[in-house]
């Protein structure tokens, strides 16, 4: 099992010729994907790592792809979520950084109109080890097993997946959701298919300052989760009303505050670290896993 | 980006919303070439709330009356905020204030527009009263929305909304909008245009006040720089790393003077000029916190020694480098840093070297 990411994915690359697009569809495939095609207006019939490049979408699903990625530029990237969601594509991972939030909220709301997944946007994408990867995680800090990873950012994802790797934690998918306001999926929608999936038996959860995903997360947790949870919140220190690097990174009314979701997380039963590495040992001396 | 009062109601006077007769004075001498009838109200122009409240609002009946007011409102810090110009307006005759935005609201994803028949006051402070309307971005303002609050009020909610998607806004808020002889008059303005569309806004106005001048010179370059009280700065790579080393600097009592988030970059060049900033920002221990997942560790230390080679640092700089190629990186850093093993060792050692 694993969620949302398998190896029946057949992934679709947008953006494919650019210097990200052609580094990761590198990666991808050394890490197991699938990668059937790829699309750059204007530069169809290329090849990148050979990956037909296609100029639309539409012409790319002849290769039958049942996800894509996006690398497009930012003032591009809402056409470029759109394009996929009307070829009929469910799963659109959203790389690209600095997107408009108002550009976010259309392609959000079109895809739950077209009963599509997206995670996204500004987020690390999601790798399920020993399956495949959609997204830019390093290939080398993975490891098989049986934790689900859900984040609001990037490099301090790795650092704690690569500490639960060298303690002999190995992971079932690790799902980067994003460090924007607006994003595709929610802890919520992550936990809910970590506790439907067999091969997880505990969560860990990274969230920051800004917003009220990880309250609304603990509410979740407390009524509907079973298996064990785990936290850390970055930002304890951070000042209202400063933007903390991520766009969604900001206390702002006095709303997103690390202490308000801290204990609301601990309310409702998640242990919550207070370092990141912190998470392998309280993992390794819970008697629950 | 927040834009002040005056530059906002440019905006509300392009989209057909109605405000009080004004001018801008920048100098004394400006004031003499303002023809509207006194009484005037006289509002510094800041970004911070609670203007009112810090005196930051005159009222003058005379041109002798308007200079003395323009005086000391010029020489005003508002919560550490110097007074960049001042706002005269004709004085109203105000029957009903009331308080109307548009938002995002990030938990239902929707745009929210806000309304209160009790205006004037922070709407944190308006626990009651307040009508909330949820409108999905694809289906847009409708007329049921509108239906929803008073009918001298949906002519302005319609173009404040128009305002809130054409120019990209995070908030486009009127408080207090008030009723004057029967007509709705905004008069305030508050709007935070959201920073990554400004590119698609080039009729916007490109100074951004709120930040410092090194804050102002990293955006510039591309790089997250924000300045904090402490001493001790941070560079880390992602923003999520660099909040978290922050907060693990506070665990030992040390103080963060400025979180520098290098990004996903391995570019020397970005690397040296991040620490170009960082010493400009003279901090008296720099913390250098690399986990290296993609970016390698060895072509960030070749940036860290290409600066340090050219330049002094007067102030320790401790690091923790981790992740791909961090044996090389460690060994050409060997004569240039203060090398610590792990997360917590990094904060601890940065703490001590930055206490009293």
């Amino acid at each position: 099992m694993a969620i949302w990411v398998d190896e029946d994915i057949r992934l679709l690359v947008q953006g494919i010729t650019g210097h990200q697009g052609q580094f990761h569809t590198m990666a991808m495939k050394e890490f197991g994907t699938n990668v059937v095609a790829g699309v750059t207006p204007g530069k169809g019939g290329m090849k990148v790592h050979d990956v037909p490049v296609y100029n639309t979408v539409e012409e790319a699903m002849e290769k039958e792809p049942n996800a894509s990625i996006v690398f497009v530029p930012a003032p591009f990237a809402k056409d470029a979520v759109m394009e996929a969601l009307d070829a009929g594509i469910k799963f659109v991972v959203v790389i690209t950084e600095n997107i408009p939030f108002h550009d976010a909220m259309d392609f959000v709301h079109y895809g739950i109109y077209r009963g599509a997944r997206i995670v996204g946007p500004n987020c690390p994408g999601i790798a399920s080890p020993g399956k495949a990867k959609v997204g830019i995680l390093p290939n080398t800090i993975f490891k098989e097993g049986s934790i689900g990873v859900a984040s609001r950012s990037g490099t301090l994802t790795y650092e704690i997946v690569n500490s639960l790797t060298r303690a002999g934690l190995g992971q079932s998918t690790c799902i980067g959701l994003g460090g924007d306001p607006v994003i595709g999926s929610t802890f919520i929608d992550a936990l809910k298919a970590f506790e439907e999936d067999d091969e997880t038996e505990a969560m860990v959860l990274v969230g920051e300052i800004g917003g009220t995903a990880e309250e609304e997360a603990a509410e979740y947790i407390a009524s509907r989760i079973s298996k064990p949870v785990y936290a850390y919140i970055a930002g304890r220190t951070a000042p209202p009303g400063k933007r903390m690097g991520h766009a969604g990174a900001i206390i702002s009314g006095g709303k997103g505050t690390a202490e308000s979701k801290i204990r609301a997380l601990e309310e409702a039963g998640v242990k919550v670290a207070r370092f990141p590495h912190e998470i392998a040992e309280m993992i390794k001396n819970d008697k629950r896993v | 980006m927040k834009l002040l009062e005056h530059m906002g109601k440019e905006i509300f006077r392009e989209y057909g919303i109605p405000v009080p007769a004004g001018m801008v004075a920048e100098k004394k001498e400006d004031l003499e070439r303002i023809d509207i009838p006194f009484p005037w109200v006289m509002k510094a122009q800041v970004l911070v709330g609670g203007r009112g409240k810090a005196g930051g609002i005159k009222f003058a009946s005379s041109m002798e009356e308007a200079k003395n007011a323009f005086d000391e409102i010029m020489a005003m810090e508002i919560k550490g905020e110097r007074v960049r110009r001042v706002l005269v307006e004709e004085k109203l005759s105000i029957e009903k204030e009331y308080y109307l935005s548009f938002f995002l609201d990030r938990s239902s994803r929707n745009y929210l527009m806000m309304f209160s028949s009790q205006g004037g006051v922070d709407i944190e402070a308006m626990a009651e009263n307040i009508t909330k309307v949820y409108i999905n971005p694809l289906a847009g303002l409708q007329g049921y929305h509108l239906r929803k609050i008073p009918k001298e009020v949906r002519d302005v909610a319609k173009r404040l909304y128009k305002i809130f998607t054409e120019k990209d806004c995070e908030l486009a808020e009127i408080n207090p909008l008030v009723i004057s002889e029967g007509k709705a008059i905004a008069a305030d303005s508050k709007i935070i245009v959201d920073n990554n569309s400004l590119y698609r806004h080039p009729e916007l106005p490109a100074e951004d006040v709120e930040l410092t001048p090194l804050e102002r010179e990293a955006r510039e370059k591309g790089i997250a720089f924000i300045q904090l009280d402490g001493n001790i700065g941070v560079i880390a790579n992602g923003a999520g790393l660099t909040m978290a080393t922050l907060d693990a600097l506070n665990e030992f009592n040390g103080r963060g003077g400025v979180f520098l988030d290098l990004g996903g970059t391995d570019n020397p060049e970005k690397v040296k000029q991040a620490f170009e900033l960082m010493v400009k920002a003279e901090p008296s221990v720099i913390l250098l916190n690399l986990f290296g997942g993609i970016t390698k560790c060895d072509t960030v230390a070749r940036g860290i020694i290409e600066f340090m080679s050219q330049h002094e640092i007067k102030c320790p700089v401790v690091a923790r480098i981790k992740g791909m190629n961090e044996e090389v990186a460690r060994e050409m850093l060997k004569d240039y840093v203060i090398a610590v093993e792990s997360f917590q060792e990094a904060a601890k050692k940065a703490a001590e070297l930055g206490g009293d």
